[in-house]
């Protein structure tokens, strides 16, 4: 019976306190014919079995450490400082709920607010919040928030080289809403805006890593009277110019890069930051500095009279739990980073992305196919990129995505990331082993 | 709890009292104490129209937010918008510097469908 | 607890210095793209040990399960075991990709597949779903699924969705979410669902009813099955809230009394941590009218291989990859540790915590719906004049613990919400008691100690007025 302290004895004094006999009868509401059903499960394991046999499952996936990894496509190889787990694997952070009692949850709550602080100066924002289940959901969030701020638009235009999965949740989120989803190819500035649209959405930088400026974006959005929202890289926004500064009314990035794990896929963190006019209708927690009776400054929760305990169905949405660990994990790792260690971040895997490309472009029968990009790239390979990767991960190589895992009738594309994880060595190899294979 | 005598009101506690052609729109003082500390208001723009019962603002507090009803339909012709920098106003003085809108109104007639004075105390438990 | 004052992170800021080593690069530099380079970042500047003190002592303002007792109704803050942390730190998990195709990555696909079964074993279900990220994820799913099913069949009018006034706060922003209005069914005299009123409601615009059971009452919902089957009768669904499955595992199978598609939240009964807000997860799981409409996708085995697949009418992606997937590590751990007879205990020893809770002090609280509860129950905080739940739960503080939910649900005035769990020892409960009892008697004797409480705090009561009334979200220098 691991993690249950009372004891027999304890639990009869416990049920002669409530006047009953056995632990059975605080069940009798439960219909008799379902109560207590046989659970076809194994037996509980011990520490040490439990360990072994997870072990053994989780050795079975290629990962970052076997391997000189070069696949992003929305989750990324970056280095996570010690400082970053150490801290935020805290028991009193970790084992604490959400801040609704601000005098005891003063740890939480200003570790917040010097997250929404930086991410805010990232992105270019007045406000940011307290996270969102992922980059996806964000931004599904954000073109909801677009919808209810002119309920006579219903034109959603999306780029079309945005992440496939980011699409799908989008239109899993709008199934409920009277709003059309269209497309538009190239730089957000020649997107079809009309007076029915409710927001342009612009990729910094796209799925396949291209990079547009937005301000002609944002001038065309807004000259339409519609909104710019941004979905963008956060590392990316310490080198080049923020989403904000260019005349986005509202910022979406996926935060995992900023010192979380990859994990398979979650948990991530959902950023959305927005200008100050829409300050009290963006979703989810936001932490605000106060005072208390003697003048002590101190963070709570606020601008709750937007969430769906109180607003209920009209609440702007229904989110209540969030990321807030991995939040906590950005946090930390902003911090420890800081201006200087986040523009380092960013410039390595500019220049070492920039130096793969090159090499990469030199090899006959492969195109670099993006022309302005981060860390992310997409090439045209001579042979399918699926077998390119079976052949490279053999020789502990992971090259990048094959496209064709979302789209069958782009065989012969694979796109490449690079990170400052890798080393010019890992390079090198990668272009070898793309050359060989190439032969 | 005060009740302007010269003002009628909505069961949803919304007042209008005429002000030569205008009718001036706010909440009740009942209203604004179930409420407590009102930290914002939200109110629309000048020109719009709004009919008779739909919204035209939400009033929040820290822990609840209210949707404002017309009271009596029409054209918005000013905003209160001293109480864009002090919320504060509408629990202070709801009937004077915690105005919220002031309409032309569509169709005056629709004023006799509100409570007068009396009958609204009377709602609220008071006389 | 750590009741000095710290400074922002932004305040202990120092020009030129950096909290991580990093390697330096063995690339040549490349021009940035014209025009786009960004200039200010005024992100702080601090060294690595200033991190670790600045955010070590932030960590001792807190309160958590590893410090004091939490008994937050509906929230189960029950132990979340280290070896979870463990289990999910290996790096077979954290240094996996998402992406990396099935082939590679057989390891993470045979655990999500596992989780799979071992949850709609243990709820009673055909098909579960890991996609969605936390409860109120789970139930926006859920109730797009009934969407999607009502719209197969042609019955786009029906746009009611009903929730029982003791239900989860969130389920009415989920249902509005998913296009639903909503109709409010009241609980009668027993704490459950007033049959009478259900009835009334039942039309046929009716798209189903989300019931939270134990409701936040903490009480079993004697009527269940019957309810279901009115529900289906009238052409609707039944959306269960797994909320408060604690008290529930191995001791009842919603998926066989009826409930057509359910959440639980992994980060409740199934012990992961809470992390200050999260992350949780909200699996989702289905009978088999619903189960083709599950999100996706889904770990599925073939001749002996994982692989991934979307339920057939699936509703979609409703997140980007495959849920938390380090939660769900979590929660597997859980349960291969508790095994088969483990669950059960959990349940009955988180009942019984909670009704030895409730005999040794509603003498003092009054409970109002007075019947033997489940994991939960709701007392009232109301014991002296001017004395109200808030001074009750700031007075706990000052005696070492966390408060219970208070003011929830609303249908009980000045509620306090208590919720212990299994994991808390007979002494701790003990303890727990006697300092409610106190402050019951403080409230009589010196009502200025609870309503000046607390003063053992890094803060005293806070003003969240001037917080809403004038926004400052960000520091600013």
């Amino acid at each position: 019976m691991p993690f249950i302290p009372n004891t027999d004895a304890d639990r009869k004094a416990m049920l002669s306190t409530i006047g009953v006999d056995s632990v059975e009868e605080l069940f009798s509401d439960i219909p008799e014919k379902r109560r207590f059903p046989e659970l076809k499960l194994p037996e509980g394991l011990s520490e040490p079995e439990l360990l072994k046999e997870l072990e053994k499952m989780s050795a079975k996936n290629l990962t970052a450490d076997r391997a000189a990894w070069f696949l992003g496509a929305g989750a990324y190889n970056h280095f996570v400082p010690s400082v970053v787990p150490a801290l935020a694997s805290r028991g009193e952070f970790l084992t604490a709920y959400t801040p609704y009692q601000p005098e005891v949850s003063q740890g939480t709550l200003q570790s917040i607010f010097e997250y929404q602080s930086m991410a805010a100066e990232l992105l270019g924002m007045a406000v940011v919040n307290a996270s969102h289940y992922d980059g996806a959901t964000a931004l599904a969030e954000a073109i909801i928030m677009a919808l209810k701020n002119d309920p006579g638009r219903t034109e959603i235009l999306l780029p079309c080289d945005m992440h496939p999965e980011f699409k799908e949740v989008v239109a899993t989120y709008l199934a409920a809403h009277q709003a059309v989803i269209n497309e538009y190819s190239g730089s957000p500035s020649t997107a079809p805006v009309s007076s029915k649209t409710a927001c342009l959405v612009a990729s910094y930088p796209t799925f396949s890593g291209e990079i547009y400026p937005l301000e002609d974006g944002a001038r065309l959005a807004h000259d339409a009277g519609a909104l710019f929202i941004v979905q963008a890289d956060p590392l990316l926004c310490a080198i080049l110019k923020s989403p904000g500064a260019q005349g986005a009314d509202i910022v979406t990035a996926e935060g995992q890069c900023l010192g979380n794990s990859m994990n398979f896929g979650g948990p991530y963190l959902g950023m959305m930051g927005a200008t100050a006019t829409f300050m009290r209708k963006i979703p989810g927690r936001i932490v605000g500095e106060t005072k208390d009776k003697e003048g002590k400054r101190g963070y709570v929760l606020t601008l709750s009279a937007r969430e769906q305990h109180i607003r209920r169905e009209k609440a702007v949405s229904n989110i209540c739990s969030n990321q807030g660990l991995v939040m906590l994990q950005a946090c930390i790792y902003m911090a420890a980073m800081g201006k200087n260690g986040m523009k380092t971040v960013a410039g390595l895997c500019h220049d070492k992305a920039h130096y793969a490309a090159e090499q990469i472009g030199l090899i006959p029968g492969y195109k670099i196919r993006t022309r302005t990009f981060f860390k992310e790239f997409l090439v045209s390979t001579p042979v399918p990129a699926e077998t390119i990767f079976d052949r490279l991960a053999k020789r502990k190589v992971v090259p990048g995505l094959p496209l064709s895992r979302y789209d069958a009738a782009r065989p012969n594309e694979l796109l490449v990331c690079v990170t400052e994880m890798n080393t010019r060595a890992e390079i090198d190899s990668l272009v070898q082993l793309l050359k060989e294979v190439a032969q | 709890m005060s009740i302007d005598p010269r003002a009628h009101y909505a069961a949803s506690h919304e007042y209008a009292r005429p002000e030569g052609d205008m009718l001036v729109i706010g909440i009740s003082d009942h209203a604004q104490a179930e409420l407590g500390d009102i930290v914002f208001v939200e109110l629309p723009q000048e020109g719009k129209a709004i009919g008779k019962g739909q919204t035209f603002g939400t009033v929040e507090s820290v822990k609840a937010a209210s949707d404002l009803y017309m009271p009596v339909g029409g054209k918005v012709t000013a905003v209160n918008t001293a109480l864009q920098a002090d919320p504060a106003l509408v629990n202070r003085e709801p009937y004077e510097g915690g105005w919220m809108i002031k309409i032309l109104p569509s169709d005056k007639k629709e004023l006799d469908q509100l409570l007068d004075a009396k009958s609204y105390g009377a709602t609220i438990g008071e006389e | 607890m750590n009741t000095t004052q710290e400074p922002l992170i932004f305040e202990l800021s120092g020009e030129g210095r950096v909290g991580c080593a990093l390697p330096k690069s063995d690339v040549p530099h490349y021009q940035l793209p014209a025009g786009l380079e960004r200039d200010a970042l005024d992100l702080p500047q601090v060294d690595e040990l200033t991190v670790v003190r600045h955010y070590s002592r932030l960590s001792q303002k807190n309160y958590s399960i590893d410090t004091n007792f939490y008994p937050l109704g509906s929230c189960t803050m029950k132990y979340n075991p280290k070896v979870n942390e463990t289990a999910a730190g290996l790096p077979g998990w954290r240094l996996s990709h998402p992406l990396a195709g099935e082939k590679y990555s057989q390891g993470s696909l045979e655990l999500i597949y596992k989780l799979q079964a071992s949850l709609a074993e243990i709820g009673g279900f055909k098909a579960v779903s890991l996609q969605p990220a936390a409860g109120a994820h789970g139930e926006f799913s859920g109730v797009l699924m009934i969407r999607k099913y009502l719209l197969d069949r042609g019955e786009a009018k029906r746009t009611k969705m009903l929730i029982p006034d003791s239900a989860h706060g969130t389920n009415p922003a989920s249902c509005a979410m998913a296009g639903f209005e909503t109709q409010t069914i009241p609980s009668g005299p027993d704490g459950n669902i007033d049959m009478k009123a259900l009835k009334a409601a039942l039309d046929d615009r009716v798209a189903g009813i989300m019931i939270t059971n134990p409701n936040t009452l903490g009480l079993f919902e004697k009527k269940i099955e019957k309810i279901a089957a009115m529900v289906h009768k009238a052409g609707g669904l039944v959306y269960g809230d797994g909320a408060n499955m604690n008290a529930l595992v191995g001791v009842f199978k919603p998926g066989e009394a009826g409930i057509d598609v359910m959440h639980f939240n992994l980060h409740k009964t199934f012990s992961t941590p809470h992390g200050g807000g999260g992350p949780g997860a909200g699996m989702i799981a289905a009978g088999k009218t619903l189960a083709p409409y599950l999100p996706g996708p889904v770990a599925v085995k073939n001749r002996g291989q994982y692989g991934l697949q979307m339920p057939d009418r699936s509703i979609g992606r409703v997140k980007s990859f495959l849920g938390n997937f380090g939660v769900l590590v979590r929660a597997y751990a859980y349960i291969l540790m508790q095994g088969k007879d483990g669950l059960r205990r959990i349940a009955e020893n988180s009942v019984l915590n909670a009704n030895y809770l409730k005999a040794s002090l509603e003498h003092a609280y009054v409970v109002k719906y007075p019947h033997t509860c489940m994991h939960e129950f709701v007392a009232m905080g109301d014991v002296a004049p001017g004395i109200h739940t808030l001074d009750i739960a700031k007075r706990l503080i000052d005696y070492g613990f966390h408060p219970p939910t208070i003011y929830f649900p609303l249908i009980v005035p000045e509620a306090l919400m208590i919720e212990p769990t299994e994991t808390e020892s007979k002494e701790t409960l003990d303890a727990f008691v006697e300092a409610m009892l106190a402050i019951a008697r403080e409230a009589v004797e010196q009502p200025q100690l609870l309503h000046d409480a607390p003063v053992t705090t890094p803060v005293g009561r806070l003003d969240e007025v001037q917080a809403a009334r004038y926004p400052v979200l960000r520091y600013k220098a």
